[in-house]
């Protein structure tokens, strides 16, 4: 049998159960990681799993049922106890279900990669995060972190609405840590980003990230931070990099942007939205300088593929138009529900795990300044980068972000280093007052996004740049 | 199938002078879930992993997969080529296992009709308002053998539910975890969220500052969750980046914490994936820090011995089941306000001013050395005034050392017992009692 052949047997034996719908997913993935401290690999762990998902609609419930055993016995019993599953469902009465319409495709996809990670030598891998990291420690860091991770991820697609599609997913990256301990507290700086920089890409990533060459700097900088002055309390202008940013759109604009979220379906555990769709396509969600926009087709960035897990094809749309509320994330059913006529943002991260809306890329289109400029124009605010901690209420308006460092900025020049910054608000005041915007447009990836219950991560990717915004709240502290 | 003796025998075999050791896991879990008070997902998954972890000349490989010869074929592939690892803290010896876990059979045969049914019960009791939530239940099987003779497995189960009710300008929660789906009550748990919804609808705001509180049990799991991450991780520790002081009386005297997932009402395995035996570990006795959690290679660093807590899931050591005693016993009555059970109601009579908190909710570390966290609340804030619950408050963010918080003399009270709380994250199971405590700094509300 192939994999498409197991996924087509649980469909059928979904149908032949009573189901009006169902789809399945095989699939298979490899996961490679390795962690270095203070020059020293500690552990490398691979990983493999492969097994089947299948999702099953019975009147008006749905059903899921998944099972690590790839025989037809097995498919087989998961498309009948995915039916079986449902019927449960239905004894709690709910609403009518009902998919947007979508074309059967019948394709195969591939991210790009031009050198497979997990065909390059683990002893290459090893020197690489041994060697930074014994620069870093020799430099100063008290405790010095690397890590580089990969997923090599087959999927193979069918539904009963005549879907076939395949997919391989490669995605890589990696960085390092320097924590500098002092008396009572600690400090942080990262490279490239807080957790590393991630893509759908090879392990020319890494290569392009040169970890080594920044292992001194973030050493020295970490040790700099443990005397600098605590950032201020108050209110002033705000320079955020662009990484920090990435996670700023993520939380005050992805995750409110999740249709599922805005219609009450994650209400109890990851919590809803501030949005309300009657205001969609007339909401003001921030400044006119605001545009951003959901595309699953950036070449290499982490939230690109080629079809979700519900078959539906990557396809760029607006969520924010100058300003203006105008796109959500969506899968089927819950557009249906919305009246609007798209999915497409429907993702699982593994076999076992029930698709549901995610971010794809959501991020920025490039203002008309640069880094430098901003701070030039800047009289007197702050600059901030790296992010260290966040945390947003459960309808994704109130949030409070850490970073690693800041900076003052005086008279249009960048000045002493912060200690401890943090800056809060509310979201559309917070991008009501965006005034100036980077073109220096990086996809960070971000490839820790949790959601769902039992937790699932997911795989995101958010272009974004250097930005500015006016009266915000900095120096909060505990 | 293969046990895990076999598979560690096959790769002793094909590696000879490898240090070896194999964990399988075997977990079934059904959930369902349940919003706009309708069952929109159901799902069973069940799934086996094996894990093989071989050592040898200095090398160390960790690999996981379903085909245990496949694993031993990259285990050898892997070992060649694997970069030098010092931190090798060698295998399990062989150690006698005095349980093999708590678990109940009705539960690991629970059916997706038997969670519908506590569904159907929540969704009722809440008389008309909305609901959302979830109902899991949980059988989770383990085999671990090494090459140098330890042989050891458990099973356990859990179930929970978590659940809100919601008014158009509130929410109300009920969550309780438990080894017997047989425990879950969804009629008063249902019922329990609408009391809370109901009591927190149109919310006022509050200034912000320093206020006294009681923690529900709710929130008290989240307290606990991060004192396991940060403070009692051993990783942490051997990091100086914990505020754990072995031996200091950094806790006020009212607090007693342990891990102990084989005790009574606990819920966890009986071994980690490393072999090692987990019995109750004292981390504070009466505020007096005692011990830390350990797996083998933070053992080692510490010239200690494992406590039995590997985790691979990235934040280092992990707890696997924290419970904050009570200062009394026997079960809370339900009250019908916003406090819930009697428990709840004796700490908030003695508050002359202060708030009655439900959840902490998306915190997260400032400073992981002083535990400074930020977060906010949730699902019902109230007003206490002169030992009443006098009105509903909006949300507020707090910016907060929780060690700071639970200091010598700042804990004025902790509730007769301890309830079984399902994690909201990670995969960690919490026994807490409400705590009143002297000061919270709460830091921004709904203006920013």
């Amino acid at each position: 049998m192939s994999d498409f052949d197991e996924a087509q047997v649980a469909v059928e034996a979904a149908l032949a159960a009573g189901a009006r719908y169902a789809d399945a997913r095989v699939m298979h993935r490899r996961y490679e990681s390795m962690h270095a401290r203070n020059g020293e690999i500690e552990e490398l762990a691979q990983r493999e799993d492969a097994g089947l998902g299948v999702r099953a609609l019975v009147g008006d419930a749905w059903g899921f049922f998944a099972i690590s055993d790839l025989t037809d016995i097995a498919a087989r019993k998961a498309g009948r106890s995915a039916a079986e599953i449902a019927e449960a469902s239905a004894t709690v009465a709910g609403r009518p279900v009902e998919f947007t319409p979508a074309a059967a495709s019948i394709d195969s996809w591939a991210s790009g990669c031009e050198i497979d990670p997990l065909a390059v030598p683990l002893s290459d891998k090893g020197d690489l995060l041994a060697g930074a990291t014994k620069t870093a420690h020799a430099a100063g860091a008290d405790l010095a972190e690397g890590l580089y991770q990969v997923w090599d991820t087959r999927k193979w697609f069918v539904s009963s609405e005549g879907h076939r599609i395949d997919q391989h997913i490669r995605e890589c990256g990696g960085g390092i840590w320097a924590t500098a301990i002092g008396d009572g507290e600690t400090q942080r700086r990262s490279y490239p980003s807080h957790r590393g920089q991630y893509g759908t890409r090879g392990w020319e990533l890494v290569n392009e990230l040169d970890l080594a060459a920044h292992a001194e700097r973030i050493a020295d900088e970490s040790r700099a931070l443990l005397s600098a002055p605590l950032c201020p309390a108050g209110e002033t202008t705000l320079i955020l990099g662009g990484e920090q940013l990435a996670l700023q759109i993520h939380e005050s604009i992805g995750h409110a942007i999740e249709l599922d979220r805005i219609l009450g379906w994650e209400a109890a555990f990851a919590g809803t939205s501030w949005l309300d769709l009657s205001k969609l396509g007339a909401l003001r969600y921030g400044s006119g300088l605001l545009n951003v926009v959901i595309d699953p087709t950036i070449p290499g960035a982490l939230g690109s593929f080629g079809y979700d897990d519900e078959g539906s094809p990557a396809v760029a749309r607006d969520a924010v138009r100058d300003g203006v509320w105008v796109g959500v994330l969506a899968g089927r059913d819950s557009a249906a529900v919305a009246g609007l006529p798209y999915g497409g943002s429907v993702r699982a991260d593994g076999w076992q795990s029930l698709p549901m809306v995610r971010m794809t890329n959501v991020g920025l289109e490039p203002g008309p300044h640069t880094l430098d400029e901003i701070i030039e124009a800047t009289d007197d605010g702050i600059l901030m980068e790296t992010n260290r901690s966040w945390s947003i209420d459960d309808k994704r308006l109130n949030f409070q972000f850490g970073t690693e460092v800041g900076y003052e900025v005086k008279r249009g020049r960048r000045g002493r280093l912060l200690r401890n910054p943090t800056y809060t608000g509310i979201g559309p005041v917070f991008w009501g007052s965006m005034d100036m915007l980077s073109s220096e447009i990086i996809a960070y990836g971000t490839p820790n996004c949790g959601k769902g219950q039992p937790a699932q991560i997911g795989h995101t990717g958010h272009p974004a740049a250097p930005a500015r915004f006016q009266n915000v709240r900095v120096g909060v502290r505990g | 199938m293969i046990s895990a003796a076999e598979l560690v025998l096959r790769a002793g075999r094909a590696l000879p002078g490898a240090e070896a050791e194999v964990f399988v896991q075997h977990v079934t879990r059904g959930l369902t879930r349940f919003a706009g008070s309708a069952i929109h997902q159901n799902i069973t998954t069940e799934t086996r992993t094996v894990r093989l972890r071989v050592h040898r000349d200095g090398r160390t490989v960790a690999l996981s997969g379903q085909d245990p010869e496949a694993l031993i074929a990259r285990a050898r592939a892997a070992l060649d080529a694997a970069p030098a690892d010092r931190a090798w803290p060698g295998l399990t010896p062989a150690t006698p296992l005095p349980s093999e876990g708590n678990h109940d059979e009705e539960t690991a045969a629970a059916t997706p009709a038997d969670r519908a049914a506590r569904v159907r019960d929540f969704v009722r009791a809440a008389g008309g308002l909305e609901t959302a939530g979830y109902v899991a239940t949980t059988l989770h099987e383990a085999a671990y053998a090494n090459t140098i003779g330890q042989v050891a497995g458990g099973r356990t189960t859990e179930a929970a539910l978590d659940g809100i009710a919601r008014t158009p300008t509130s929410d109300g929660v009920a969550r309780l975890a438990s080894i017997r789906l047989a425990d879950l009550d969804g009629a008063r748990l249902g019922a329990r969220a609408a009391t809370k919804a109901r009591a927190s609808a149109h919310p006022e705001a509050l200034p912000t500052g320093r206020y006294e509180v009681v923690l529900e049990p709710t929130a008290v799991a989240d307290v606990l969750l991060c004192l396991g991450i940060y403070g009692f991780n051993g990783r942490t520790v051997v990091d100086g980046m914990s505020f754990v002081t072995l031996g200091a009386g950094q806790l006020d005297p009212a607090i007693t914490l342990l891990d102990d997932p084989a005790g009574p009402g606990g819920i966890g395995l009986p071994i980690d994936a490393e072999g090692t035996v987990r019995s109750a570990v004292p981390l504070v006795e009466k505020g007096t820090v005692r011990a830390v959690l350990h797996d083998r290679q933070t053992a080692a660093l510490s010239g200690t011995v494992s406590t039995g807590h590997y985790s691979d899931a990235g934040f280092g050591v992990l707890a696997s089941c924290l419970h904050l005693l009570g200062s009394g016993a026997g079960p809370a009555d339900e009250v019908d306000g916003p406090e819930a059970d009697s428990h709840v109601s004796a700490l908030v009579r003695d508050v002359e001013r202060g708030l009655l908190v439900t959840d902490n909710w998306y915190t997260r570390v400032l400073d992981p050395k002083t535990l400074v966290m930020t977060g906010l609340t949730r699902n019902g804030l109230w007003l206490i005034e002169n030992g009443q619950v006098t009105r509903p408050v909006q949300n507020l963010r707090f910016t907060q050392s929780y060690p700071l918080a639970l200091a010598p003399g700042a804990v004025l009270g902790v509730g007769a017992s301890a309830a079984g709380q399902p994690a909201t994250r990670l995969d960690l199971g919490f026994r807490a009692p409400a705590l009143r405590l002297a000061s919270w700094n709460y830091t921004g509300n709904a203006a920013g």
